[in-house]
């Protein structure tokens, strides 16, 4: 059993003596691709921020969307944002009087971005040292909160 | 005993391998890299930010868990909890996931796994589910490959050592268990010594396309040998399993020279067709048995267990057709299918030969009837009217073999520490080289499909002293990556795994990826607990049991502050995780807590049972670095004396001036 078992490997290992190319330091072959760095210039300053939104239609307030709106708001956005009082994220009456729509809507949408890009998002996460998370918010969704915060700001 | 032997062997293979090549180059680390080839490293190197292009999924062995690692980088991306509990996310801890882990036998939050299986349509993998196996109190879990979490556990009745186990059909119709411990069935009180008489090996259907439905949807009675692995059949074997057996002898005791007499031994082919048509026919007798099925709900977020009071048992004498023995040189391991699905071909630890049968043979020797003898109703074809052929002298203690796609096997073998390739229909080795240090399974990713991608191999070590920094006694086993793109097998990587991985599957990251969660949708979340806006939040006293309904979000608790707890009560609190981002899962902990933390995912609900022991006020704790105030995400949950009455109160923020 013994002799069995040291044939078979001297067999195979002859092979392993053939000479070989001199081992070097490897280089990957492929360049290496940095990870991502905020290397951009600043963005031109834009009031509609940056995000998917880039043109809102605004119309007379439309309650069935209000509604919507504030059972979104309620259970995604209330967590943090009251509407009067500072709170973990700042209070959100009068946002549509500040902010355009569009602005509003990719905060919303695509809040990390705004964060590092827009200086007034920016500004923010001095304040309220809390990245907003993004909420999985659709489209349709981010209308249907501005259009409460619309109403909230209508009173 | 055996494990010893086998440990010695391959010790001794090691030192011949590192004499010989100590003959060549002459230094020590030289020996050690010399297999890899000169560009390795650029085709493994997976830059930041790069991901890899397959998934591997390997077993845990006996930490009961499966490990996904990245190839060809060999980085490691989860580990999945199966029949194990978590103290990360609270697996096996919360009532949630309890349920999981249930069986006959009670409450079980380890078992031994071995055996991967990704779910397969018309043959191919389709990156639905991994099914993996207990060996020791024989289970077979489902893995949901969207959340990678484990949703399915079924516990399998009269079989122990569920080794051959939870091996697939081509479109996932059926995934099979087997007794590798062959017992009493149905159990009872008998003699070991009446062995030959009194026990039986059982193999098992289990019903596996439709999650949440796994059931066993029959066994087979067979004579009570040691059954060890499986493989289905797939394109013109589509309908049959095949089983190998050792201990033909039929021996309790002393195996390893009690059952190595026979020069062969079986594998089994199960014609699970012709069973399904004698189930049909009420040819299954229902049995007797007690096992579980437990179940979890992604929506519910909860697990429930359902016990199950008999099986449908089919006796091999009353419907013939059902099973035929393969005669196989001696005491064969692995069985696997080409992935032409024509040959089968055995990994016999002790042959000298690796056998490689003939699908076509053995349906024409059946049609012919050339038989040799039957055992307990099932026939044994004669092994020449079978055989495709032996690859002569292959290599030492052949195990396992899996497919490229190119009309080549690769066979590992655990004596000489190598993998041999080899022609299978011409029968001839056509290359071989040297694993660090005896190698059980190996893989290739689809290499037990119809469409191996015949691109990487990996061989799974066994042992693997002088190969890592040392750590004490007990070393991790490795995994060693090699080309097969090309006529020559090339070593290029190696990397370490956890637990004792047995065997792993690889599928292209292509067909899981774009398919994975990244939330669960409080929308849907169906929880009876569940708490979907802070406004909800609450507190509720039932006796003894307080609930507290919480929300965490980034960074705070809602409610935050609680009293009127008393000594006595149990809490419960049941968490939701109100992000609905990526990643952002939140942890909770309380002082003084018995069990694990628990860790919620985005959209999720999970809860922490908890008994305060003596008055305080204990705080509470977000233990996942969640934001830049994640160290304010706290709480305190005030404990009064069991009988007093402090009344019940909880706030997050300004306290609430009257009792609520
Ligand atoms: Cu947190």
């Amino acid at each position: 059993m013994k002799r069995a078992l040291l044939a078979l490997p001297i067999a195979t290992f002859i092979f392993s003596c053939q000479p070989k190319p001199p081992e070097k330091a490897q280089e990957p072959t492929k360049p290496v691709e940095q990870p991502a760095v905020v290397e951009k210039k600043e963005e031109a300053v834009s009031d509609k921020g940056i995000g998917p939104v880039t043109e809102v239609q605004l119309g007379p307030i439309d309650q069935t969307l209000v509604k919507k709106g504030k059972e979104i708001f309620d259970s995604k956005c209330a967590s943090c944002h009251k509407l009067e009082e500072k709170y973990v994220g700042p209070p959100l009456k009068g946002v549509t009087k500040r902010r355009k729509p569009e602005w509003i809507m990719n905060m919303i949408l695509n809040p990390a971005e705004m964060v590092q890009k827009d200086p007034v998002a920016r500004g923010h996460l001095a304040e309220y040292p809390i990245q907003m998370p993004f909420q999985d918010v659709s489209k349709e969704d981010a209308r249907a909160i501005l259009e409460y915060l619309r109403s909230v700001d209508e009173k | 005993m055996l494990g010893k032997k086998k440990l010695m062997v391959g010790g001794l293979s090691a030192l011949v391998v590192g004499a010989l090549l100590t003959g060549c180059p002459p230094k020590k680390e030289a020996v050690k890299t010399s297999a890899v080839g000169v560009d390795a490293a650029s085709k493994v190197y997976v830059p930041p930010g790069k991901q890899d292009e397959f998934y591997v999924f390997f077993s845990g062995g006996f930490n009961g868990q499966v490990t996904v690692y990245g190839a060809p980088s060999g980085r490691i991306l989860k580990v999945i909890k199966v029949f194990s509990v978590d103290p990360e996310t609270g697996y096996g801890f919360t009532p949630e996931t309890r349920p999981m882990l249930m069986t006959s036998h009670g409450f079980l939050p380890w078992d031994d796994t071995h055996h991967p299986w990704l779910s397969q349509t018309n043959g191919e993998h389709d990156g639905r589910w991994l099914f993996i196996n207990a060996n020791n109190t024989p289970r077979i879990a489902r893995i949901d490959l969207t959340t990678f979490e484990t949703t399915e556990i079924i516990e399998i009745p009269n079989v122990a050592g569920n080794h051959p186990s939870p091996y697939g059909t081509e479109n996932t119709e059926y995934v099979v268990s087997g007794s590798r411990f062959s017992v009493p069935v149905p159990q009872r009180d008998v003699p070991i010594e009446s062995y030959k008489e009194n026990f039986k090996g059982v193999i098992s259907f289990i019903k596996a396309n439709e999650p949440g439905k796994m059931d066993v949807a029959f066994q087979i009675l067979m004579p009570g040998f040691n059954y060890d692995l499986a493989r289905c059949g797939r394109g013109p074997s589509h309908g049959w399993c095949f089983f190998t057996s050792y201990n033909t002898e039929q021996a309790h005791t002393l195996l390893e020279v009690n059952a190595s007499k026979n020069d062969k031994d079986f594998i089994a082919a199960v014609n699970w067709k012709r069973a399904e048509e004698c189930v049909a026919q009420g040819k299954a007798k229902e049995m007797p048995a007690t096992y579980y099925h437990n179940y979890y709900d992604e929506k519910k977020h909860m697990a429930v267990s359902e016990v199950k009071k008999s099986v449908k048992v089919l006796d091999p004498k009353e419907c013939p057709g059902v099973a035929y023995f393969l005669p196989t040189p001696k005491s064969p391991h692995g069985v696997d299918v080409s992935d032409d699905g024509e040959y089968i071909v055995g990994g016999g630890k002790l042959a000298t030969v690796i056998p490689i049968h003939s699908f076509s043979k053995m349906l024409k020797a059946i049609e012919q009837k050339a038989f040799e003898k039957e055992i307990d109703g099932i026939p044994v074809l004669k092994y020449d009217a079978v055989l495709h052929c032996e690859l002569e002298k292959p290599c030492l203690g052949p195990l396992h073999t899996e497919f490229d796609g190119k009309g080549f096997g690769y066979t590992s073998c655990f004596v000489s520490s190598e993998v041999v390739k080899f022609d299978y229909k011409g029968c001839k080795v056509v290359d071989r080289v040297p694993t660090y240090y005896s190698v059980g399974h190996l893989l290739i990713p689809g290499g037990d499909t119809k469409k191996p991608y015949g691109k990487y191999l990996i061989a799974m070590n066994k042992i693997t002293k002088d190969r890592q920094l040392p750590v004490g006694p007990e070393l991790l086993q490795s995994a060693q990556l090699y080309d097969i793109s090309g006529e020559k097998m090339q070593l290029i990587h190696e990397f370490f795994t956890i637990g004792e991985p047995h065997y792993a599957q690889a599928i292209p990251a292509d067909k899981i990826k774009d398919k994975v969660k990244k939330i669960y949708p409080l929308a849907e979340n169906e929880h009876p607990y569940a708490v979907k806006a802070e406004k909800d939040a609450r507190v509720e006293r039932k006796g003894n049991e307080v609930h507290v309904y919480m929300t965490m979000i980034r960074s705070h608790f809602v409610p935050d502050n609680i009293e009127g707890v008393r000594v006595g009560d149990t809490v419960y609190f049941h968490l939701t995780n109100l992000e609905q981002d990526w990643d952002i899962p939140h942890g909770f902990a309380v002082k003084g807590s018995e069990d694990a933390e628990i860790l919620v995912m985005p959209g999720q609900t999970k809860t922490l049972v908890w008994k305060p022991k003596a008055p305080g006020v204990y705080p509470f704790y977000c233990t996942d670095f969640c934001s830049a105030l994640h160290q304010e995400m706290q709480g305190y949950i005030r404990v009064s004396p069991a009988g007093s009455n402090v009344p019940l109160k909880y706030y997050t923020g300004t306290p609430p001036t009257a009792q609520k």
